[in-house]
């Protein structure tokens, strides 16, 4: 199985650490990977703006990049919600390169679960989590249960970091409500952005989180920005660094083979 | 003014926006409790998509079936092709009827023709009997949602505006004692009426009849009592069949209000013996949006506010920052669709958490319509320059892999040693109330080529 | 514009308008629709979570022997019943041809043809009624109906009406409320205070 590595370009640029211990998590599970290091943007800004134009060179660049992989996985939900859900006005329906690219386009956490079968992750990270649910990663590709919806989903994100060793979950009053962070929206309406990030960091606070973490690094980016500005007492963490950190004593498996079961 | 702008003045007064925002989570979370309790809840939605979709696809002979029936029942049908079309219509009724004081239920679509002000400049007194219309209609502003149309209102300032209009002690604000005072105030209004004007919630185009929901009894108390009921109704409030509405009345008041029915839903059929009765409908752009392909499946609405009460923004932000008589999720799409100049700011209050597709019982991909509309807006060329051009900017940048290294190199470095004072300047949407990410020395990239190096001796 | 032309002109729209054709869906009665094991003890259940009263008696002389005992029934001096055998009138309902001649009814006791156990509804029509006014106007009301006459839900419901025979019909469900004050919920907003309703086994 050959893995491309999709980094969303403000974690190249802002959090690369979030990249590294995306390829750490994925070695620990036995999966070789490259970076095609031609890849910039998904154009989720563009779209989001309503330059769906200006949003096409780079649709058509990512395919470019990513033909020939057996998976493409990013440490983000929304720009696989983007690649997925969001880059049909740029590829006709009978284009199959594009459609196979884009199907292979899997968020990290899926890519664990649903691809890699883990269902156990040996390791140690004695702390109250909470867990923020990223939009689009949870009403556009579907990883976690809604709290709005009657439909029943499998929550991929808690299943993973449950098993963790000395692992405890916060519970929050609005278990999924938007960070407030939408691409923009965070500059252009600022006001209510900010607001919906501050509630959301006081439901945490309120449910006593220590490490805050999500899918997403664009709502943690917001969230830790908010954080950081009022100096509150919240560690911020994409899950990937939450669990490179506590697989770190766990020897890596040594083939793509080897699976975990329970 | 648009609404950001808005937005920003409602949040302003933190408390009060905190209060709106708990206010109608309270009826989020209602109406997430009566969807559990019914196990086919999913399917029922999937129902009435398919039932308003089945109808979409073949409205104008639905409408002429109506039509027919109504007729055959009694009841005058007339067509209105706009707005002021329909104010005409209603007019001349109550003129020709000589109606002098009218009381009206709640009907989005009379808002949405400016019913009121166009009855009143012509010396018809219009009394809203919906007790959340009357409260606005009294204070003169329009209602901020369309079914909780005083959300944004604190009981004491309902008991200032009663006490100056209706008498009642000044400073009270108990809500028991200013509904009864309310009570009698309309009830007067009721018995003196010379007609009643009502909405639609559903017509039936297989009977000729239609249905009104009310809590209050405000709607029948109405057009129980006067000679004359006009009901005025979007085109799209068609249903097929009866039992058609044995889904949509399982939905409605779940999703509106967290109830599992109103108090009241009456079936017109007809006229009372000795009375008339009177249907308007109304296109006022709806056949525009039926030509949409794109946008189309908002003629599902069924106006029950679900999507207002469970969005992030709306809650913080209050109906009339969105100067529209529909606001909301739903208003954002259809508001910018009939009116892009007015408009263009709605679609860009959404930050796209898709909860409001989520809770829509009649399934609009309403986040996916939010979307489609921002391009639709940049395609009419309503979107301003600056933005566009900083997209295109970006765009270059993005579409060149070497173009991009630099100028993340760039922003880095800038982050990492320009002052704080230069960073955190007015100009600076993000750093007024946050910190910018911290920036690193290498780039994921960076970082990836040297321990790929490193693994290969 | 006329009408006549604005109708040819909105037909004409909508014709130029070519959705995809999409078929009606099949509604079965007995569909995946929720039941209860005890319709008329959760028709009970929702009545009294939306605020009214719902007694079971045997028949109809339990049924005035209960309303006899209901406060409101007793201290009304304006009251009516149409139903035969609950309750008495102090009016003429059928001498009266004006319907604002109703505002002083404090108490109506009126027929309901069936229930809703999924949401205590219940369908009432304006058959036998003079004035379908009195469902509203009246400050209290008291219904009667079947207590073997209990749906599941709504679905069964339209199955049984048939709503095109009456120029007024419609479900009522518990008294009149609003919480347009600040989402306080007040039982009393314009129509009835209050609902009683009996449901008698033997009717």
């Amino acid at each position: 199985m050959n893995v491309a590595l999709f980094i969303p370009c403000y974690v190249d640029q802002f959090y690369p650490q979030v990249g590294m211990a995306t390829v750490e998590v994925l070695e620990h599970f036995g999966v070789k990977h490259s970076f095609p290091v031609e890849q910039t943007c998904c154009g989720q800004p563009m779209a989001n703006s309503g330059y769906t134009e200006q949003a096409r060179p780079l649709a058509e660049k990512y395919v470019d990049v990513f033909d020939g992989y057996d998976y493409i996985v990013a440490p983000s939900g929304s720009c696989v919600a983007m690649v997925r859900h969001h880059y049909s006005p740029f590829f006709d329906s009978n284009n199959a390169r594009a459609s196979t690219v884009r199907e292979r386009t899997m968020e990290l956490s899926e890519f664990l679960v649903n691809v890699l079968n883990i269902s156990c992750i040996h390791g140690r990270f004695a702390h109250k989590v909470g867990i923020h649910q990223s939009c689009h990663g949870l009403r556009e590709l579907r990883l976690s249960p809604s709290s709005e919806s009657c439909t029943e989903r499998a929550d991929l994100l808690t299943s993973l970091l449950e098993t963790l060793d000395g692992i405890s979950f916060s519970t929050l009053q609005r278990p999924d409500e938007c960070c407030g962070f939408g691409g923009t929206f965070a500059v252009t309406e600022e006001a209510v952005s900010c607001m919906m990030g501050e509630d959301r960091i006081h439901d945490h606070l309120q449910a006593e989180t220590e490490i805050l973490t999500a899918g997403d690094m664009s709502c943690l980016m917001h969230l830790e920005g908010i954080i950081r500005r009022q100096q509150l007492p919240i560690r911020v963490m994409h899950f990937a660094e939450l669990i490179a950190e506590a697989i770190q004593s766990v020897v890596p498996v040594e083939t793509a083979n080897k699976r975990n079961h329970r | 003014m648009s609404h950001p702008l808005l937005a920003e003045q409602f949040i302003s007064r933190r408390d009060r926006a905190a209060w709106h925002d708990r206010s109608l989570w309270f009826v989020r979370e209602k109406r997430d409790r009566q969807a559990n309790d019914v196990p086919e809840w999913e399917e029922l939605r999937k129902f009435a998509s398919d039932i308003k979709q089945h109808t979409m696809s073949r409205l104008p002979n639905y409408l002429e079936e109506f039509e027919r029936n109504a007729k055959a029942l009694g009841v005058h049908v007339h067509w209105a092709v706009d707005g002021d079309e329909h104010n005409g219509i209603v007019h001349s009724i109550l003129e020709r009827h000589g109606v002098k004081r009218l009381v009206k239920s709640k009907s989005m679509l009379t808002e949405e023709c400016h019913l009121n002000p166009f009855l009143e400049d012509r010396g018809i007194t219009v009394i809203d009997t919906d007790l959340g219309e009357r409260i606005v209609q009294l204070r003169n502003e329009p209602p901020s949602h369309i079914v909780l149309p005083a959300i944004h209102i604190r009981k004491e300032e309902v008991g200032a505006c009663f006490h100056e209009h209706l008498g009642t002690e000044q400073g009270a604000s108990d809500p028991k004692y200013l509904t009864e005072a309310a009570r009698h105030h309309l009830r007067e209004q009721f018995l003196a009426a010379d007609a009643g004007i009502t909405g639609v919630n559903f017509a039936i185009a297989e009977t000729g009849g239609f249905v009104v929901c009310t809590n209050e009894g405000n709607a029948d108390l109405g057009v129980s009592l006067p000679k004359l009921h006009i009901a005025c109704m979007g085109i799209e409030k068609l249903v097929p069949r009866s039992k058609d509405l044995g889904v949509f009345l399982r939905l409605l008041a779940r999703s509106a209000t967290g109830q599992p029915i109103t108090t009241y839903t009456s079936h017109f059929h007809g006229p009372r013996d000795g009375c008339e009765l009177h249907v308007v409908l109304v296109d006022n752009g709806r056949s525009q949006l039926l030509q949409s392909p794109e946008f189309r499946r908002s003629l599902n609405c069924i106006r029950c506010g679900a999507c207002m009460n469970t969005c992030p923004v709306f809650r913080r932000t209050g109906g009339h920052s969105y100067e529209s008589t529909v606001p909301g999720p739903i208003g954002s799409i259809l508001a910018p669709f009939r009116d892009p100049d007015q408009h263009t700011s709605l679609p860009f209050a959404c930050s796209l958490c898709g909860s409001c597709t989520d809770v829509c019982p009649v399934k609009i991909d309403l986040h996916h319509q939010l979307f489609a509309m921002r391009s639709r807006l940049d395609h009419q060329q309503k979107l301003g320059g600056t933005k566009k051009l900083t997209m295109q900017l970006a765009s270059s940048v993005l579409r060149h892999t070497w173009f991009y290294r630099l100028a993340g190199r760039v922003a880095r470095y800038s982050l990492r040693w320009l002052p704080r004072f230069l960073i955190y300047n007015p100009l600076n949407g993000w750093g007024r109330q946050r910190e910018l990410p911290s920036a690193p020395e290498q780039s994921f990239r960076r970082m990836y080529e040297d321990r790929q190096r490193k693994e290969r001796p | 514009m006329n009408s006549a032309s604005s109708r040819n002109t909105i037909l004409r729209e909508l014709r130029a308008a070519v959705p995809e054709s999409s078929p009606i869906p099949n509604l079965p009665v007995r569909g995946p629709w929720q039941t209860f094991d005890d319709p008329l003890g959760r028709f009970s259940e929702l009545l009294t979570m939306v605020g009214g009263t719902c007694v079971r008696v045997r028949n109809i002389a339990d049924a005035n022997t209960v309303l006899q005992q209901v406060d409101a029934w007793n201290s009304a001096v304006v009251r009516c019943s149409l139903v035969s055998g609950v309750g008495d009138s102090t009016i003429d309902l059928n001498a009266v041809d004006d319907p604002h001649q109703l505002e002083n009814v404090e108490f109506a006791v009126l027929p309901g043809q069936f229930g809703v156990a999924e949401n205590g509804a219940i369908w009432v029509t304006d058959h036998g009624i003079p004035h379908r006014v009195l469902f509203f106007l009246s400050q209290h009301l008291s219904i009667v109906i079947s207590s073997s006459q209990i749906v599941h839900n709504m679905h069964e419901a339209y199955a049984r009406i048939e709503p095109q025979q009456h120029a007024f019909a419609g479900f009522i469900s518990g008294p009149s409320k609003t919480a347009d004050i600040e989402q306080s919920l007040v039982i009393g907003a314009h129509g009835a205070r209050s609902i009683t309703v009996l449901a008698v086994d033997e009717l």
